[in-house]
């Protein structure tokens, strides 16, 4: 184990003063621009790529040359990256429950009663609540009832 | 001179106070994470909520990023200085920086007060008590990063505690972080 002292050196932090900070910060105003831009073109992957996927990019840059996570000690990606795994686990165990509104043994009547969601799931449309409802149920599997 | 612990003990290699922060980092990427992915499956969940989003001021939170994404540079310049001994420089940095956290509160007052006055409070739908809840929990952040700010900016004018300077920065930078993807997901996906 390094004493603080190794931690907080010139050695520790390799490369630190070679970063200029005023160009990290020139791109990341250029891609802020891009962020705002492409959505206009109102093209769905276009806005997913320019607004969600710039916004990666950016995190990205700003934790490697601001945060200087490049010259970090590995036990500081560990713990971030258990509490990212964490945060995926949560999406992952409870997203069917919020995104679907029904399921075999199961509805969601508040959001059913909404009739723009109703029946909706990922991507789901503006249609018909009851035209929904029915068409997005499972092959040879009846959509529950309205009064249940 | 007596240094203080948090610099002078190490955990897994590095000074316990940078460890700390890191984990205060840690957990709050449990927070907001939590917060957005919640958001998120909603908001697929529900399409019309691209309707209510469409009330949001895209070039608010534009202006917004980009007085972060400034703060978070003249937080690094701070750093830069304290590592170089140059205290009072460092303490200038972190007064930009609190200037930048100030411009992104008086924005987000006038957002907030033309919403409200519109309808769009916290109760009027999941949408807004998202979005209410997202800001809200996000503007404590810059506040509560200000404040700590401006105490470690003291003591770096005298050249005292200038660790701290970095340990600080680590925690605004998160905060832009956050704001870096509530900034798409609150005001461009309409």
């Amino acid at each position: 184990m390094s004493s603080p002292a190794d931690a907080h050196s010139p050695e520790a932090h390799e490369g630190h003063h070679e970063v200029n900070y005023v160009r990290v910060w020139a791109i990341l105003l250029v891609l802020l621009v891009v962020s705002v831009v492409g959505p206009m073109f109102e093209i769905r992957v276009l806005t997913l790529i320019t607004a969600f996927g710039i916004a990666v990019v950016k995190a990205y840059i700003v934790a490697k040359n601001f945060m200087h996570l490049n010259i970090e000690r590995p036990i500081v990606l560990y713990i971030l990256a258990a509490m990212l795994g964490l945060m995926l686990q949560f999406f992952w165990g409870t997203s069917p429950d919020v995104m679907h509104h029904y399921g075999k043994n199961w509805e969601n009547r508040a959001a059913l009663d909404q009739p723009h969601t109703a029946g909706s799931t990922v991507g789901g449309s503006h249609g018909d609540a009851a035209a929904a409802h029915g068409a997005e149920a499972p092959a040879g599997e009846a959509a529950p009832a309205a009064g249940h | 001179m007596v240094r203080p612990i948090a610099t002078t003990r190490s955990a897994a290699g590095l000074p316990t106070g940078r460890l700390a922060v890191w984990w205060v980092i840690a957990s709050e990427i449990v927070i907001f994470g939590g917060l957005l992915g919640s958001y998120v499956m909603h908001r697929l969940g529900h399409p019309e909520w691209a309707d209510y989003a469409a009330h949001t001021n895209t070039w608010a939170g534009a202006f917004n990023t980009f007085v972060l994404l400034t703060s978070s540079l003249s937080a690094v310049l701070a750093h830069q200085a304290a590592e170089k001994g140059d205290g009072p420089k460092a303490a200038r940095y972190l007064g930009f920086t609190i200037l930048g956290g100030g411009v992104f509160l008086v924005v987000k007052s006038f957002e907030w007060t033309y919403e409200i006055t519109h309808g769009f409070t916290i109760t009027a739908n999941n949408f807004w008590a998202f979005y209410y809840t997202a800001a809200g929990i996000h503007g404590v952040h810059v506040i509560a990063g200000m404040i700590i700010m401006a105490f470690i900016a003291m003591d770096a004018r005298k050249n005292k505690e200038l660790q701290r300077v970095e340990l600080v920065g680590l925690y605004w930078h998160f905060v832009d972080i956050v704001w870096i993807f509530l900034f798409p997901l609150l005001y461009i996906a309409k």
